[in-house]
């Protein structure tokens, strides 16, 4: 079988070029006008296009406005549309830096999504940079509808959709209960969409070029490109537009690597020679985060302090996630420090079993994935810690957690 | 078919995790479906509630303290 891989060189869609933040003049001048079109016409090609979530979890946008849309219909209320971006994974910079660069994209992506499902009131959600939001909101006379910046508390929970949601309600970011759902009651209880600012700024240009054009990057199966935080030890981190069906390796250099943390913190640890294989794919990428640990450094020590930051984010609602994530952090902290582990692993597979599945929000889901895969890439290292030695010869800090900042 | 069988009749239990503080008094009504783990929150054995336990489950959930426990319609199949 042979694979035509699309060009990494790809001409950025997203990200202005020269990394100088785009005015509205010149937003105008690079990407032309927006027009609204009738609401059905912008869901048909957004179906077309194949458009999916960037926040983490590649849900089919077409869907998204189409349930908001409905939910607004049946049950009489004009919905509300937030622009998610949150961001508050630290590993991920992407949302940050489009907002920065390209602030008119995301806003003309907010204005279609409200268009398409009849909303009455938007809102724009950051932890940073509402002051410069709130400049380039001044400069948009044409806009249909007004948008409220609203600044987030800083935590890793804030852009979950329903602590979004209750936090634009004026009441505190913290995840509730699945049902309802936020797309059926959400913001003052009326049907919400929440969509990532990149999803949003994808969904700016959809509407003004097209499906065709949209899926002119990627694959038929994943059409378009996806933002991403790219981690290499001794560099800042990289914010860069790759499509989807990219070899890994044309992102991050391997050679030096002994492993890939993808898909942020809830992510995943993968061999980097099993790495090396994958192409960015949508099934793993979550938002974008990609790390690569260099050889000579301790995935369980990195793993460890990560572990260690999301038993301090969860919220403390949830009774599994309340004991099991402390719980689960302080035996990973065992098993990164050479020495006896008595029960630490299975205390971990066991704690694992228990936290998935039972809170109201995916924390723990996404934490015990964590560890499992961490676990299983770094099982030889861990053998070698039960054996009282740490292979690592480098303890520098690859992951940014910001609690040790 | 009758109404003690009847697989129209099956509810699924549902737990409000940012409601439970673990009193457990549900394990103690609905034992064959609730277990507590060991910081003494409930583990549901994931099978639909049979219409012959529906009643009891009924009860269970509106003797939770916090009215954590929901019963929803099971989907038919």
């Amino acid at each position: 079988m042979t694979a035509t891989f699309p060009d990494l060189y790809m001409s950025p869609r997203l990200l202005a070029p020269g990394a100088a933040p785009a005015d509205l003049p010149t937003h105008h001048q690079r990407y032309g006008p927006l027009s609204h079109g009738d609401p059905e016409g912008v869901l048909r090609t957004v179906a077309e296009s194949g458009l999916t979530g960037r926040g983490g979890a590649a849900f089919p946008t077409y869907r998204k406005l189409v349930s908001v849309a409905e939910a607004g219909r049946r049950s009489g209320r004009a919905p509300v549309v937030v622009a998610n971006g949150a961001e508050g994974e630290p590993a991920s910079r992407k949302d940050k830096t489009l907002l920065r660069l390209s602030p008119h994209l995301v806003l003309d992506g907010l204005q279609i999504a409200a268009h398409a499902v009849g909303a009455g009131e938007a809102y724009l959600g950051v932890e940073d940079g509402a002051t410069w939001l709130e400049s380039a909101l001044a400069q948009r006379s044409g806009d249909p509808l007004p948008v409220t910046v609203v600044r987030l508390p800083k935590s890793f929970l804030s852009g979950q959709a329903s602590a979004l949601a209750r936090y634009v309600s004026g009441g505190a970011a913290l995840p509730a209960h699945p049902s309802p759902p936020v797309r059926e009651r959400g913001v003052h209880r009326a049907p919400t969409l929440v969509q990532n600012v990149e999803t949003l700024a994808h969904l700016a240009l959809v509407a003004r070029y097209g499906a065709d054009w949209y899926r002119s990057a990627g694959t038929p199966a994943q059409p378009g490109s996806a933002l991403c935080t790219v981690h290499v030890a001794g560099h800042e981190p990289r914010v860069t537009e790759a499509p989807y069906g990219l070899p890994l390796t044309r992102l991050l250099p391997l050679e030096d690597a002994s492993a890939v943390l993808v898909g942020g913190y809830h992510g995943t640890w993968i061999p980097a020679r099993e790495a090396a294989e994958l192409t960015v794919d949508a099934g793993y990428l979550g938002a974008g985060v990609l790390a690569a640990l260099p050889v000579g450094r301790c995935g369980l020590a990195e793993t460890a302090r990560v572990l260690r930051y999301l038993a301090l984010q969860s919220a403390g609602q949830c009774g599994p996630c309340l004991n099991g994530l402390p719980r689960i952090a302080t035996a990973f902290a065992a098993l990164a420090a050479p020495g006896p582990q008595g029960t630490v692993r299975t205390d971990l597979a066991r704690w694992s079993g228990l936290v998935e599945g039972r809170g109201a929000c995916h924390h723990p889901d996404g934490t015990v994935r964590l560890v499992r895969s961490a676990l299983t890439t770094f099982a030889a290292e861990a053998d070698a810690h039960a054996h009282g030695h740490c292979t690592a010869t480098d303890r520098t800090a690859l992951l940014p957690v910001p609690q040790e900042a | 078919m009758d109404r003690q069988t009847n697989p129209d009749r099956r509810m699924n239990l549902d737990i409000d995790w940012t409601s439970c503080q673990g009193h457990g008094l549900c394990a103690e009504l609905l034992p064959e479906h609730i277990t507590l783990d060991e910081w003494g929150y409930p583990l549901l054995d994931g099978t639909p509630v049979p219409a012959r336990t529906v009643k009891r489950a009924r009860r269970a959930a509106a003797d939770c303290p916090v009215l954590a426990l929901r019963l929803a319609p099971a989907q038919a199949g």
